[in-house]
């Protein structure tokens, strides 16, 4: 077994294995250590009010995980920031978090602010355009950096085929994960393709990780950190967390096209900065996931782009039309 | 009867102390709601209800052959039971979306008024009783019913009620709207389908004369002619019909879903009859095949309006200042008169375009619903309704 796949056995959950809330909250208590969840908004009345009262209901009433629920808004037009601040969510405008600094508006800016704003030693960030929000989306994600100290960073991922016949099949992330992330990674940082849904917007981060790091404020926010974070502590840092489907609306293929433009400039921008880009010279697999009888595996595909040079090298051609 | 003085001076503040379970009600009320529990498979959502059940520390729940799941909170004398029970069918398909939106002062989504909200009081009840330290002398068995909807025809309730062994004082049923329903008393009903089709052997090259929607048409017209008494009051609900497939090719079927209801048995047994013999009548005359499947019946029934039960009722709503709106009821309460007990209908806040799948509640006249229901329930353990 290679190291990545013994990576994946060891650090990929099913939130089904963190069902038993009381337990992780008497380990949370025991350990000391304080929860904050950040919800970045822009114009989300339509799902953040259950998103709050789910939240605010299982995870601080019923079980007391989570020691905050903030909501960081980067001035929606919407009644967004009523809903919330109804249903009992700490409310703030991301360009009041820090008013000297520049403004800039982005997810990221939110994200980033939540740091300065929140008081928990672990930052969990659920976006608020989840529909069929559940409290397994964050208690699935701090689970193993409450129960494993040496896990960091937890990210979540989608994977519930609704019918499949036969025992493999693919699975992976969304349409930018599969084109662009995924190749990007398999060229330059071949570990973290180890991570199924790089992109996904739900992730749970210790303090002393996210105030190292930088932030973009746009699409790249997410790609920057499992950089950052690898090259800082390695893959071990990383857990990951399956928590079954997850229903938003889709994005159309332009504003793809948009999120890919700026990963790919926050990519470049840190691969340059660390000397990889001459790595992809040399590596030609291809690494996508399938999982066989409920087993991820990564999906090794040789793809060797060979090519022929100009015709005008070749002497038959020289001979034939040039003499 | 005790005197229900005390109890009524009490009630109005219960109401703005019920606000603090706001998220803990809303958040079940959305978990219940989003899970598909059609007619017949309301086994996840039952489960979910059971898990609640569990973890309000009632060790006796458990989910009956029947499918129902029931909880029992214990009394501190436990000699009888109120059962309170919330249907947790609906009437919508598990391939419709389920996804609930909150608002400020709404929640839209299917089934939420009939009867996620009436579930979710149900299931919030056990943490609200305990976090006011209200202690009940009665046992109080929680039940979401199955089966109670269309052709499910109350068969939940009726396994409990013939099965188990707990002796059932009083009992109440949740629905999720109107506030301010009270109902005592089951009409008389039977409720069928009537389907018509175009027999295999129809010779096709009669252009255009036969088609099962136009049999199905001659049925409801002859409905449509039968006289029916204005007292007692009597009504045909004719619910759906369906039929065809296309514009151009003829309908080989059609299916009319319809009501009898009146407050005089033998006239529902009575009109039951006549649309047996317009169903024969039709049929034999266009030689389509038609059928008549009647599957479900009530019997009319219940208590008086002046009855002790009705009358705390009407109490509790007076000192919340809620409007009794009086309407008898052809739900789980006909299953329990039917077995000679004592039982009200009761509904949680106020709704719209329920059976759509925008159906949407208000937030605000809950805590009037719950005070009502729980109010009922202390009147009732308090021995004021006797």
């Amino acid at each position: 077994m290679s190291n990545l796949e013994n990576w994946i056995n060891k650090n990929t959950y099913h939130h089904s294995e963190f069902w038993d809330i009381k337990q992780l909250v008497e380990v949370k208590e025991k350990k000391n250590l304080t929860i904050s969840l950040c919800l970045p908004t822009l114009n989300e009345e339509k799902t953040i009010g259950k998103e709050v009262i789910i939240f605010k209901s299982e995870l601080m009433e019923r079980y007391p995980l989570l020691d905050e629920i903030a909501v960081i808004d980067s001035g929606s037009e919407d009644k967004t920031l009523e809903v919330a601040k109804n249903y009992g969510a700490d409310t703030y405008l991301a360009s009041e978090i820090l008013p000297g600094l520049e403004p800039k508006r982005g997810k990221g800016e939110n994200l980033w602010k939540a740091i300065y704003q929140l008081k928990g030693d672990i930052i969990v960030y659920v976006d608020a355009d989840i529909s069929n929000i559940h409290p397994r989306f964050v208690y699935g994600l701090v689970a193993p950096l409450i129960y494993r100290d040496e896990v960091k960073y937890v990210k979540g991922f989608y994977d519930r085929p609704l019918a499949f016949s036969g025992n493999i099949r693919p699975s992976g992330g969304g349409r930018v994960t599969e084109i662009l992330v995924r190749p990007l990674f398999s060229l330059f940082f071949p570990d973290l393709t180890a991570l199924i849904q790089p992109l996904s917007g739900e992730y749970a981060v210790r303090r002393e990780v996210l105030e190292q790091i930088a932030f973009p404020i746009g699409y790249g926010v997410e790609t920057s950190h499992l950089i950052d974070v690898y090259h800082m502590y390695g893959l071990e840092a990383f857990a990951q967390t399956d928590l079954d489907k997850r229903v938003h609306e889709n994005k159309p293929t332009q504003a793809l096209g948009k999120m890919s433009f700026g990963i790919l400039q926050t990519f470049i921008k840190r691969a340059k900065a660390l000397g990889v880009l001459n790595k992809a010279e040399h590596t030609t697999l291809l690494r996508q996931f399938q999982v066989r009888q409920d087993q991820y595996e990564q999906n090794l595909i040789e793809i060797i782009e060979e090519e022929r040079p100009p015709m005008l090298e070749i002497e038959e051609y020289r001979d034939k039309f040039k003499s | 009867m005790k005197d229900i003085k005390s109890l009524k001076k009490e009630l109005p503040d219960f109401a703005e102390k019920l606000k603090k379970y706001r998220e803990l009600l809303l958040a079940n009320l959305v978990m219940v709601g989003e899970i598909p529990a059609p007619t017949f498979h309301e086994s996840r959502r039952v489960e979910f209800i059971l898990n609640r059940f569990d973890e309000a520390g009632m060790t006796d729940s458990s989910i009956d052959d029947a499918g129902n799941g029931i909880g029992v909170l214990s009394g501190t004398d436990n000699k009888a039971a109120i059962l309170l029970n919330a249907h947790a069918d609906t009437i919508f398909s598990d391939k419709t979306d389920h996804t609930m939106q909150v608002s400020s002062d709404t929640i839209t989504g299917p089934g939420v008024a009939d009867n996620a909200i009436g579930l979710a009081a149900m299931i919030t009840l056990p943490y609200i009783l305990d976090d006011l330290n209200i202690k009940l002398e009665n046992d109080l068995v929680l039940m979401a019913g199955v089966k109670s909807l269309g052709r499910g025809n109350l068969e939940g309730m009726r396994f409990f009620l013939e099965k188990s062994s707990i002796k059932i004082k009083n009992a109440i049923c949740i629905e999720g709207i109107q506030l301010g329903r009270l109902s005592y008393s089951s009409i008389g009903m039977l409720r069928g389908e009537i389907t018509c089709r175009v027999p295999e052997t129809y010779d096709w090259s009669r252009f255009g004369d036969s088609s099962a929607i136009l049999t199905l048409n001659e049925v409801i017209n002859k409905i449509n002619d039968m006289r029916l008494p204005r007292r007692p009051r009597t009504s045909i609900v004719m619910g759906s019909i369906e039929g065809g497939t296309s514009f151009n090719t003829i309908a080989r079927d059609a299916t009319l879903r319809f009501e009898v209801r009146s407050e005089s048995q033998e006239v529902v047994e009575r009109a039951g009859e006549t649309i047996n013999d317009i169903v024969l009548e039709v049929s034999s005359k266009t030689g389509d095949q038609v059928e008549l499947d009647i599957f479900a019946k009530r019997i009319p029934g219940g208590i008086p309006y002046a009855h002790p039960l009705t009358r705390c009722a009407r109490v509790v709503m007076e000192s919340l200042g809620i409007e009794p709106r009086l309407a008898p009821s052809i739900s789980e309460l006909s299953a329990l008169i039917d077995k000679n007990i004592p039982a009200l209908t009761l509904g949680v806040t106020i709704g719209e375009r329920t059976f759509k799948t925008n159906e949407t509640i208000q937030i605000e006249p809950i805590y009037k619903g719950l005070a009502h229901l729980i109010g009922t329930i202390l009147a009732i353990d308090g021995g004021y309704c006797e």
